[in-house]
């Protein structure tokens, strides 16, 4: 397969960036994206240039690591991680252009690579149990309904990758946070901080910047672990509750 | 993730949050009054399709309407009533909107080259510059029926029956509110699903379908409902 690829280079933070074009040959179908990008870059070490930055760790589709804007779509076509995208999703002679994630909460670090620092800034306010430590309480002595259990077990697949951020045309990361509050919110360990971990997690996601949410649902179609949108109401009614109680 | 040196205006956390001070107290906001807006219209519709009842009726509607709940409510009290109510829920809704709007810019400053609009529909885009639409046209709308009245006919302007019969006779006039409720229908069939949603009543699948599936019913019965007036005076079916 030959493709031609456009894709955004940016030498750091502080530097405007720009698409540039590259040509890449002998592309198997078989490969993922993120092998045909280390093909490109071997060619681009070969030849004495830069090599093109972009983000990955497990490459297994868990970890929420890669993630690129490619042809318009958050980890492009099919619903799954850039790393789980195989070129066999395109065609020869295609063109295929690639973008970093574009919102003002995740700042381009180089290339195609972004700091998701908010996403953690946000966990901490927040998107955790407290627990005093010591020896593990008999597992039965907290029980747990089969479908909040399975709703939990759901959205906690969540891995925090950042495509319903880049997806969103309002730049709101409200379904990474529904996906949080719905997963502790369900389980009975998650209630004592049930409505401090509402508002403080959504005052930090307001604060990092990202946009407010307009219930158009880009999020979830780009989403790779099909995070659904009811957790947005999760979310919505949570809030809505907290203000009820004073917070 | 990366733990690199962050420019971005969030680094620090956020300490003593209030709910009230988010986001998503301002969507609650607009749902609320965009609510308010749905029953509003509702209501209006009914009004409007009186017309098929023929000129008494819909004068002793446009009446009633005034001398609802005298002598312990002055006349035209009632309607005072909704209007104050009305401004004050499009004031919220129009603020919280122009609110999130320069956020949703501010959130995203570059824009993709490329970006494709996989599940969204076409009104949920629509959503900003409809509601600018749908704003320029009430300004319109009132000026003429309500403040102005303005008979583009010439004729009287005191007979509300004859004053929309000679109204929706002029092509251009029919077309105006056709464009107007197709954004109306539009901005509904979004809006309602949206409000549903931010209020937190759709948190499973199947609430979410029922939710989506009523906006979309409602906006077409509302939206086609206040189009069969000017539709059939057009046609000739609705006269003096």
């Amino acid at each position: 397969m030959k493709l031609t690829l456009k894709i955004w280079r940016q030498p750091d933070a502080a530097t405007a960036g720009s698409m540039h074009t590259y040509d890449v040959d002998d592309v198997s179908g078989d490969m993922s994206f993120l092998e045909m990008l280390d093909v490109l870059n071997e060619q681009l070490n070969a030849k004495g240039e830069e090599p093109i930055a972009f983000d990955s760790d497990c490459r297994e589709g868990i970890c929420g690591m890669c993630g690129l804007m490619i042809n318009g779509e958050a980890h492009g076509p099919v619903t799954t991680t850039t790393c789980q995208l195989h070129m066999r999703s395109f065609s020869d002679g295609d063109t295929i252009t690639i973008e970093p994630w574009r919102s003002t909460a995740f700042p381009v670090v180089k290339d195609l690579v972004v700091d998701r620092g908010a996403f953690d800034r946000i966990i901490q306010q927040g998107g955790y149990i407290s627990v005093n430590t010591g020896s593990a309480p008999e597992a039965h002595s907290v029980q747990v309904p089969k479908e909040a259990a399975d709703r939990a077990f759901d959205v906690a697949t969540c891995i925090g990758c950042g495509a319903c951020v880049a997806a969103c045309p309002n730049g709101s990361a409200s379904l990474f946070m529904g996906a949080k509050i719905t997963h502790l919110g369900e389980l009975p360990q998650g209630q004592a901080e049930r409505d401090s971990r509402v508002v403080n997690m959504v005052a930090q996601h307001d604060h990092e910047g990202f946009g407010g949410c307009t219930n158009i649902g880009e999020c979830t179609a780009a989403c790779p672990k099909e995070i659904p949108l009811d957790v947005i109401s999760q979310l919505n009614r949570d809030l809505r509750t907290a203000i009820k109680h004073g917070h | 993730m990366l733990s690199v040196a962050i420019q971005n205006s969030g680094t620090t956390l956020v300490k003593g949050a209030r709910a009230t001070q988010s986001t998503i107290f301002l969507k609650i906001l607009m749902a609320a009054s965009g609510t308010i807006f749905i029953g509003f219209v509702l209501v209006h519709m009914y009004g409007n399709l009186r017309a098929f009842w023929g000129h008494d009726a819909y004068d002793a509607y446009a009446e009633g309407l005034r001398t609802f709940g005298t002598p312990d409510l002055p006349y035209g009290g009632l309607l005072w009533i909704i209007r104050a109510v009305l401004v004050i829920s499009l004031v919220v809704h129009v603020y919280c909107a122009a609110t999130l709007w320069r956020r949703a810019k501010r959130a995203r400053t570059i824009q993709y080259q490329v970006k494709k609009h996989t599940g969204a529909i076409f009104a949920s885009r629509l959503m900003r510059w409809g509601g600018v639409t749908l704003l320029v046209f009430i300004v319109w709308h009132l000026l003429e029926f309500t403040v102005g009245k303005i008979n583009v006919a010439g004729g009287a302007t005191n007979d509300p029956y004859n004053l929309v019969v000679d109204s929706f006779n002029t092509w251009w006039l029919t077309l105006i509110y056709l464009v107007a409720m197709a954004m109306l229908g539009a901005h509904l069939h979004h809006g309602i699903w949206s409000a549903t949603q931010t209020l937190g009543l759709t948190g499973s699948e199947r609430s979410r379908t029922l939710a989506k599936r009523s906006a979309f019913v409602l906006a077409v019965v509302i939206a086609g409902g206040f189009s069969l007036v000017p539709i059939f005076v057009l046609a000739g079916v609705i006269t003096k």
